[in-house]
């Protein structure tokens, strides 16, 4: 067993999600950084697919009920220990019960990942235990004093390697066109790769508004709306892109101009308000890396 | 009439036709050939969106998608779904004025249609329903309601629907069900789905 004694800014229960369910207006949701929170859950030998938590700007305080193995990644937060042994970042640790384990603000990122050997076993909703913070599907985000259960051991070899830092890559985000890449004007399509965008404090897990040049349409009228995927890039009527995290709507009536490489999915989740995203078009004529 | 396909990543696809109708078609058409590697097949308003786990997936999905016949019967009609409705929504007078009908009128008219489940979008469960009587269509509500209760029937436009959940709606509401349109808990979490066919029967009391 868990204890929050803290849930830091906000801090819900995330595993893949929920995909598969779009065509009844459910999202897939899920961790917003996959590849942090895939990370954690092999740090502690976890099934693919184990939940973890997923905390937004550190601040999470947990006291450990039982001894457990547990491994922190994502967003890179000092961790402080209080009657149990230091804690290393992207690393597995055995926590004796008692414990108490504080993250502090992170360094840089925004979202970190704790992952606990067989899961934390809270319900699932349509086969996920994911919060999808649009819909109210899956546990409400958690709250000082709620108590999470863990999962059984899975098993597996207890890993006892670190896994090596992972580095993203700092060019420019990868962009490829979108349905509605042909509704806006070249000069807009150009503003979005030569422009600096700047988060804004309004994102969240549905999504990341950004603030830059308004991006021009030139076909005017009213979208039917069509479906969304994540990272699709949107523009609203100011003309002001907001790019689409886990939690988005299935459906949307205005125009995406673009969308996210999957790869670069997890840089964008990671952007905190105030800093700035550049983007990049992909160029068909460029080899695949 | 072959959609027509845009790009949305190189995993997606949105195909284009032109009417909801033709969307829904088109995604049960989809789904009925099972394509591997199908994550999502969303309908929508003239659009389907195709998700697929890997590109070499899309790929497959483009190659079927020129074969796509809409005149080919996708799959019999869909279940026929039958829900008491009381009809004693508070904009019933208002569009009763709105249409120069009387009340009596405006629900005889609803009543009378097998509607079509087209896409679900806006809240889990909530799908818009097709086949609305031409007289009944009017523009949605100037100023939206911040809380319309789980279960009230509502139209907009062309389209009608039920709100499954609690949530902000711009709709005529028109009535109301005690039937329950979503349960995640389900093996079947929405009542009405995509191809769903819906009546609604007037009932003094749900």
């Amino acid at each position: 067993m868990l204890e929050i004694l803290s849930p830091g800014p906000l801090c819900t229960v995330q595993d893949r999600g929920r995909p598969g369910w779009g065509h009844l207006g459910v999202g897939s949701s899920g961790a917003a950084d996959r590849p942090s929170y895939a990370l954690a859950n092999r740090l502690v030998g976890n099934e693919v697919g184990a939940a973890a938590l997923e905390a937004t700007f550190g601040g999470l305080i947990v006291r450990l009920r039982t001894a457990m193995l547990i491994a922190f990644t994502g967003a890179e937060c000092a961790i402080a220990v209080t009657d149990g042994p230091d804690i290393g970042y992207q690393h597995p640790v055995a926590v004796p019960a008692g414990a108490t384990v504080t993250l502090s603000s992170p360094r840089n990122g925004l979202r970190s990942y704790l992952a606990v050997r067989g899961g934390f076993d809270v319900p699932r909703v349509m086969d996920s235990r994911s919060t999808d913070l649009l819909s109210g599907l899956g546990p409400r985000p958690l709250a000082r004093g709620d108590v999470l259960a863990i999962g059984e051991d899975p098993g597996t070899g207890v890993p006892t390697e670190s896994a090596p830092t992972r580095r993203h890559p700092d060019g420019p985000i990868l962009l490829w066109p979108g349905p509605r890449r042909d509704w806006f004007a070249e000069v807009a399509a150009r503003e979005l790769v030569t422009a600096d965008y700047t988060v804004q404090t309004t994102s969240n897990r549905i999504g990341v508004r950004l603030d830059g040049p308004p991006l021009r349409r030139v076909v005017e009228h009213e979208l039917p709306s069509e479906g969304i995927v994540e990272g699709a890039v949107q523009v609203p009527g100011d003309g002001r892109p907001l790019v689409f995290l886990a939690d988005h709507p299935v459906t949307g009536g205005y125009p995406v101009i673009a969308v996210v490489d999957a790869g670069d999915i997890a840089r964008v989740a990671q952007a905190r308000p105030g800093e700035t995203l550049r983007f990049r078009w992909h160029s068909p004529s460029r080899a695949r890396e | 009439m072959t959609p027509r396909l845009l790009p949305c990543g190189p995993t997606s696809v949105i195909a284009e036709v032109d009417t909801p109708g033709a969307a829904l078609h088109l995604a049960e058409w989809l789904r009925a050939a099972q394509i591997e590697g199908v994550v999502e097949l969303v309908p929508a308003a003239r659009t389907v969106l195709v998700q697929c786990a890997r590109q070499r997936d899309l790929t497959e999905v483009v190659r079927a998608l020129a074969a796509y016949s809409p005149s080919e019967s996708a799959r019999g009609p869909g279940p026929l779904i039958s829900i008491p409705m009381v009809y004693a929504g508070v904009d019933l007078a208002e569009v009763a004025d709105a249409t120069s009908m009387t009340v009596e009128e405006v629900i005889e008219r609803h009543s009378a249609v097998t509607y079509v489940g087209a896409f679900t979008g806006f809240t889990p469960g909530f799908t818009y329903l097709t086949g609305l009587d031409p007289a009944l269509h009017l523009p949605r509500r100037a100023t939206p309601r911040a809380r319309v209760p789980a279960g009230s029937l509502a139209m907009g436009a062309d389209l009608t629907g039920i709100y499954p959940t609690c949530s902000p709606g711009g709709w005529h509401l028109l009535g109301h069900t005690d039937v329950v349109l979503w349960d995640p808990e389900r093996d079947q979490p929405a009542l009405i789905a995509p191809g769903s066919r819906v009546r609604f029967v007037p009932v003094d009391d749900a």
